[in-house]
């Protein structure tokens, strides 16, 4: 890969990058937190694009200037790998003019990001994934919790539903009514349960949180699905088989579907 | 042996004084020469832009069959995965690059013998040290300890460095908390094993390391004419090729991360050693960013504390990322000596110290 074509996939990189944080998708990805840092390292990578480009296509002028100053330097010079001792540094020096001055053909790889980011645009992890790993509500334990806002149905997220259901037995819920926002995944016998993923930095590290359902449970729905139900604390529990750890159930008196949320990760 | 020439290479920095300011303006005059001749007969007719060129027009003209192969929910969760290991992966390797350009362009050789101690034994401890303030990430630390070596920092101290900087920086040791709510001695065990590995590892390096076995490729456009030119051609080198390197670790994690599943898991958390072995196995197959794993640590929740522990002291410092991308910039002799060494020593440090403080 010679320096030209390093600069184009570089600007299509960083253009992927800077595509995907000022647009929506990098939601889908990372943490909404990242996205400053994505832009300006988007940048940085179009301005080296085309730093290389202009460099390249600009005849080196100053090189032939300076001889004396290169013959003065010369002998003490070894600049090679820095440690490297005078000998191996003469061996990369030939392998250096055994075949030209090599660039980096591991570059070549750059262009799947490019074509994750700019052609394909991979959805956020749903439903497989939920079914791959254990409920992660086992990690934040946490002993008392503030009462719920005001409003009726008070809207909560799954993973806040999750830990006062689990950890606080319900007390902190009450008989409040809450309307929660999540996809359908399917449970251990096949039913349909409430799943939301929940990322600390980016999809890789991505873990559910599983809801049961009870009462007026979706039917019908394909998993994937999202939707917004209403309901009240039940103090039926389940187990997640991926790792053992209790799933807390909902006892639901409505539901409806809803598009796919801006934000899929909690 | 090989501690002498560290030493002299840290300490015993030939240069007469003009060396400092003189490195980056340093011209090699066999270079121009070899320069030019590979990009015409690399070139005759298609080069790589035109090979580029036509692969982009390629795939966008079977962007759809390639969608439709990617339906499969395995393999759309294996893009999702690996796509945003990038995503996450870019700004901080991008932030490590320019750090490191800018070490190996604008800082003169006379400042690391002078802001090092001259003995390397020494210069370990400071430099793992030296990684506690400087938040990143482990992708960034790579490409920065390479231009510490290249600048003659001793590579004792540069590994301290790499090993040491994303496992203890501030950004990590904060997440750890946040993720380990009731237990606090887990910030306080993972600082400490993280830290005595990288010096132990520093150390080791100092007794056994050779340094034949680092081979970085030659970078003649450092010693460019121009500063402008040598720093963007720096940047440039380094995202192809450490880029890259971290497209093939990416793909790597991904593949564990979905073929793997974590009902495998379960069966070995009930014991206790083999638990403490298949975190640090997992650690390094799943290679997550040191900032993040802290939380999946802490959603591990059917294995003990201390092979928990483990699972963070190894993951940000052997990875297959990070095994990928040392053999990258430091080349393969080394990298498959220093991370199986890194493993054992990161197991047996992490499992010490689980012991005794967890």
């Amino acid at each position: 890969m010679n320096r030209q074509a390093q600069a184009v996939v570089l600007l299509l990189l960083g253009g992927a990058v800077i595509r995907a944080s000022v647009t929506d998708l990098y939601l889908r990805y990372v943490k909404e937190g990242l996205r400053p840092f994505l832009i300006a390292a988007g940048l940085l990578l179009v301005v080296a694009a085309i730093m290389t480009l202009w460099h390249e296509l600009r005849p080196a002028a100053p090189r032939a200037l300076v001889p004396a100053g290169g013959a003065a330097d010369g002998p003490g010079d070894a600049p090679g790998p820095g440690d490297a001792p005078g000998d191996s540094a003469a061996a990369d020096h030939d392998e250096g003019h055994g075949h030209g001055h090599h660039e980096p053909r591991v570059g070549w790889l750059l262009i799947l990001p490019v074509l994750g980011l700019l052609l394909v645009a991979p959805p956020a992890l749903g439903s497989y994934a939920a079914g791959q790993a254990g409920t992660a509500l086992s990690s934040q334990q946490q002993s008392d919790y503030p009462p719920l806002p005001e409003g009726d149905p008070v809207q909560v997220s799954v993973l806040d539903y999750a830990s006062r259901a689990l950890f606080d037995r319900g007390a902190s819920i009450g008989d409040r009514r809450v309307l929660l926002t999540g996809f359908i995944a399917s449970g251990a016998g096949g039913e349909p349960i409430l799943a939301r993923m929940v990322l600390s930095c980016c999809a890789a590290d991505g873990r559910p949180i599983k809801l049961g359902l009870t009462g007026d449970v979706p039917a019908g729905l394909p998993d994937d699905s999202w939707v917004e139900v209403v309901g009240r604390y039940s103090d039926r529990l389940g187990r997640d088989p991926v790792n053992d750890a209790e799933i807390p159930y909902l006892e639901v008196e409505s539901w409806r579907q809803v598009p796919v949320p801006r934000q899929q990760y909690d | 042996m090989t501690t002498e020439t560290d030493q002299a290479a840290a300490a015993g920095e030939p240069e007469p004084p003009a060396a400092g300011a003189g490195v980056a303006t340093r011209v090699r005059v066999p270079e121009p020469a070899g320069e030019q001749p590979p990009r015409r007969w690399l070139g005759d007719r298609i080069g790589s832009v035109e090979v580029l060129a036509a692969l982009l027009v390629l795939l966008i003209v079977f962007r759809d069959p390639l969608a439709a192969a990617l339906d499969d929910p395995r393999l759309q969760t294996w893009t999702t995965v690996f796509v945003s290991i990038m995503v996450q992966a870019v700004p901080f390797l991008v932030f490590g690059i320019l750090l490191s350009a800018v070490i190996a362009v604008f800082v003169p050789r006379s400042f690391w013998a002078r802001a090092l101690p001259r003995h390397p034994a020494l210069a370990v401890p400071a430099a793992s040290a030296a990684g506690v303030v400087l938040p990143g990430c482990e992708c960034g630390a790579v490409p920065i300890a390479g231009s510490l070596i290249r600048r003659g920092v001793t590579p004792a101290a540069a590994l301290a460095f790499l090993l040491a900087a994303p496992a203890v920086n501030p950004i990590v040791l904060v997440a750890t908390a946040v993720a380990f709510p009731n237990n606090p001695e887990m910030v306080v065990a993972r600082g400490v094993a993280s830290l005595v590995v990288a010096m132990v590892m520093g150390w080791l390096w100092l007794r056994l390391g050779r340094t034949e076995w680092i081979r970085m490729p030659r970078r003649p456009e450092l010693d460019d004419a121009s500063r402008s030119r040598a720093f963007w051609a720096a940047v440039r080198h380094d995202v192809t090729h450490a880029g890259g390197f971290l497209v093939l670790g990416a793909m790597a994690a991904a593949s564990i991360n979905v073929l793997v599943p974590e009902r495998w898991l379960q069966n070995l958390a009930d014991n206790a050693w083999l638990s403490i072995l298949a975190l640090a196995l997992l650690a390094v197959l799943l290679s997550l960013c040191s900032e993040a794993d802290a939380f999946v640590a802490a959603s591990l929740s059917q294995f003990s504390l201390t092979s928990r522990l483990v699972f963070l002291v190894v993951g940000p410092m052997v990875d297959l990322k990070l095994i990928s991308m040392q053999a990258g910039v430091f080349g393969r002799r080394f990298a498959f000596r220093f991370a199986p060494t890194t493993f054992a020593v990161a197991l047996l440090v992490a499992t010490g110290a689980g012991m005794v403080l967890l």
